[in-house]
């Protein structure tokens, strides 16, 4: 197997799995396993018939999932009563809004640190308040914390002393030198907050951080399972009355129209997904690379493309700031290095 | 990959590839005894491979890869490539195993009964399970007792015996000259050579066992028996187990369980002999 597209295809359509051989199974498994896919593809052929390895990994895989899933619904409880105090809405993102809401994307995903939105000018609080109930920063150095302060969407990475988790506080979705700048009071404004406590993004908020998170902040890696939460949204929010239009209003709002329109082509093309025409169309060419890149895994697990990779890692540096200060940036970290 | 093999060990299949054929020639005379995978499907996939694309032939490094990775691992050189192969099996299953509960500790089994030998690296796990299995034991492994939450049940994982340094002199005088793997000198976990296990010990590597004595033992020190407390030994099981925190509730269900069902002793040994003798004593009084 040589780039992932047995496994998207089998993604798309599960019923497809009853053709697969012991080889393609095993190709599947691997690639899934190194793209953080084996919890949602274990999720997503539950029930159909498979051989007894495949059933016994894919076991495995749920058990897994299902642990990450409890200890990050503990850890935004946790961010919960730490921010208690403070009267400021705490918006989960990613991965842990995914479980907290029971979304289809949240089935048998892998989910690493807690990512959460605070608004811009309750930043320090949020701070202060994270430092006084034991966590602590990641990275003592002064330039990376700068950096991170100036620049970036997100405070430096803090990790608890006792639980050993890491938390991101965003104040925004995409960095704050990327030439797109998704409105950040908007975002907040619609976050609605649940039984629970917690506040998540609106829907398709939702679908656009994650498209932002994709193509606007990032290498493609780990693309597939970024698509993959995306191609659920769609799945599971597109019935809803009104929710292409709200979608293309909000993608106007943020300056993301041409990513979500590729991410919804893309997510057409890989996972079948069925989506809005007239939106899908909107943006510029160059599908093709995109296509290459998200599929760029074997069936050993390994990184192919290299070349194509490469352009990519280049490309995500030159979409995140302006050239005269990416060179400075790269000059400071290679003689930090 | 270019080279491969594939192998079952207990419940566990795997799948190894290699861009070198000497670590695939070695695994296969190691594991020549061993049954191939069930329908030809691994449970975990290990790659052995350069880090950077010259490094295959130029001064040949191997980094370990595989379905579970720890990002700072370093390189070996070719030469230890089947160590290398061999710790790449280990880290999948102590970062990727959720059916069982592992615990860092070599097993041997009698009558179904299991024994369980536990403690630091150096405390003599891997002589002793070699020992007593040239001994009338069922040897069931020298690195992952593999508990199952649901039973209680010890489920072998016989992985060939990986002695070191002076281990591999005192076992060379006990066995024939066939069943031990080439010798690696100098390695990072020093001199390291493979015991293939008896034949038994593949045979019934499909039987689990009742869990029936927790030994933690200690070589170099004059002949003793120590009684420990439920919550010593409790803390350092989870200390002992690769994925306790993993598990969750789980986990410490099986812990619970098996720390309540199962005597436990220290014990101080200066010789083989004195091992040997203790554990039969301890075993026909407790187990």
């Amino acid at each position: 197997m040589r780039d992932a597209r047995l496994l998207v295809w089998i993604m798309a359509d599960p019923s497809r799995s009853v053709q697969l051989s012991p080889q393609q199974w095993t190709n599947i498994i691997t690639c899934a396993q190194s793209e953080r896919l084996l919890g949602s593809l274990a999720y997503r052929l539950e029930g159909l018939p498979a051989p007894d390895t495949v059933l016994r990994v894919f076991d495995r895989a749920k058990k897994a999932t299902d642990t990450e899933r409890t200890q990050a619904l503990w850890e935004a409880e946790m961010c919960k009563r730490a921010l208690a105090g403070l009267d400021v809405k705490t918006i989960l993102l990613k991965g842990t809004a995914y479980v907290a809401r029971g979304m289809k994307a949240g089935q048998g995903r892998q989910i690493g640190d807690l990512d959460i939105l605070v608004p811009f000018d309750r930043l320090d609080d949020v701070e202060a308040a994270l430092l006084k109930h034991g966590w602590e920063w990641v990275k003592e150095d002064a330039y990376d914390s700068a950096y991170y302060r100036e620049h970036m969407h997100e405070l430096p990475p803090l990790i608890h002393k006792e639980r050993d988790r890491m938390i991101d506080v965003h104040h925004t979705i995409l960095p704050r030198t990327c030439r797109i700048t998704p409105d950040a009071a908007a975002l907040i404004d619609s976050a609605r907050e649940g039984e629970d406590g917690l506040s998540t993004l609106s829907p398709p908020d939702m679908i656009i951080h994650a498209v932002a998170h994709l193509f606007a902040d990032g290498d493609l890696g780990g693309g597939l399972r970024n698509l993959w939460d995306i191609h659920c949204m769609i799945e599971e929010f597109a019935p809803q009355d009104g929710f292409w239009s709200q979608l293309r209003e909000r993608a106007m709002l943020h300056g993301l129209m041409p990513n979500v329109s590729r991410a919804l082509r893309l997510s057409r093309h890989l996972y079948e997904s069925n989506v809005d025409n007239w939106m899908a169309w909107n943006g510029r060419t160059g599908d093709v690379f995109y296509t290459g890149r998200l599929l760029a895994r074997n069936g050993w697990g390994q990184e192919t493309q290299k070349l194509l990779r490469f352009a990519f890692y280049i490309r995500s540096h030159w979409i995140r700031m302006p050239p005269l200060m990416l060179a400075r940036h790269l000059l400071t970290k290679w003689r930090k290095a | 990959m270019r080279h491969q093999f594939s192998v079952k060990v207990g419940p566990v299949g795997y799948r190894i590839g290699s861009a070198w054929a000497e670590p695939i020639q070695q695994l296969r005379a190691l594991y020549a005894g061993y049954p191939d995978l069930d329908v030809g499907i691994p449970d975990f996939t290990v790659r052995l491979e350069p880090e950077k694309p010259w490094r295959r032939w130029l001064r040949p490094s191997v980094a370990i890869k595989g379905d579970f990775m720890l990002p700072d691992a370093l390189p070996m050189a070719l030469r230890h490539g089947l160590l290398v192969a061999e710790m790449g099996m280990n880290l999948q299953m102590a970062m990727g195993q959720r059916q069982f509960l592992l615990l860092h500790a070599a097993s041997v089994e009698r009558d179904g009964k299991v024994l369980i030998v536990t403690g630091e690296s150096g405390a003599g796990k891997s002589t002793m399970s070699a020992l007593l299995s040239e001994h009338g034991w069922r040897f069931m492994g020298d690195e992952f007792c593999l508990i199952e939450p649901e039973t209680g049940l010890a489920w072998p994982f016989p992985r060939p015996v990986s002695l070191k340094n002076k281990a591999i002199d005192v076992v060379r005088n006990m066995v024939d000259d066939s069943r031990l793997g080439p010798e690696m000198k100098a390695t990072p976990k020093g001199d390291i050579r493979h015991l293939m296990p008896p034949a038994n010990a593949i045979s019934a590597m499909d039987a689990p066992g009742k869990p029936a004595l927790i030994l933690f033992p200690r070589f170099g020190h004059e002949r003793a028996i120590r009684m420990m407390g439920a919550g010593e030994v409790f803390v350092r099981l989870t200390q002992a187990s690769t994925n306790y925190v993993y598990l969750g509730e789980r986990g410490f269900t099986a812990l619970s369980a098996l720390v309540a069902n199962t005597p436990v002793r220290a014990i101080d040994y200066p010789d083989t002999a004195n091992a040997l003798d203790l554990v039969e004593t301890l075993w026909a009084e407790l187990a």
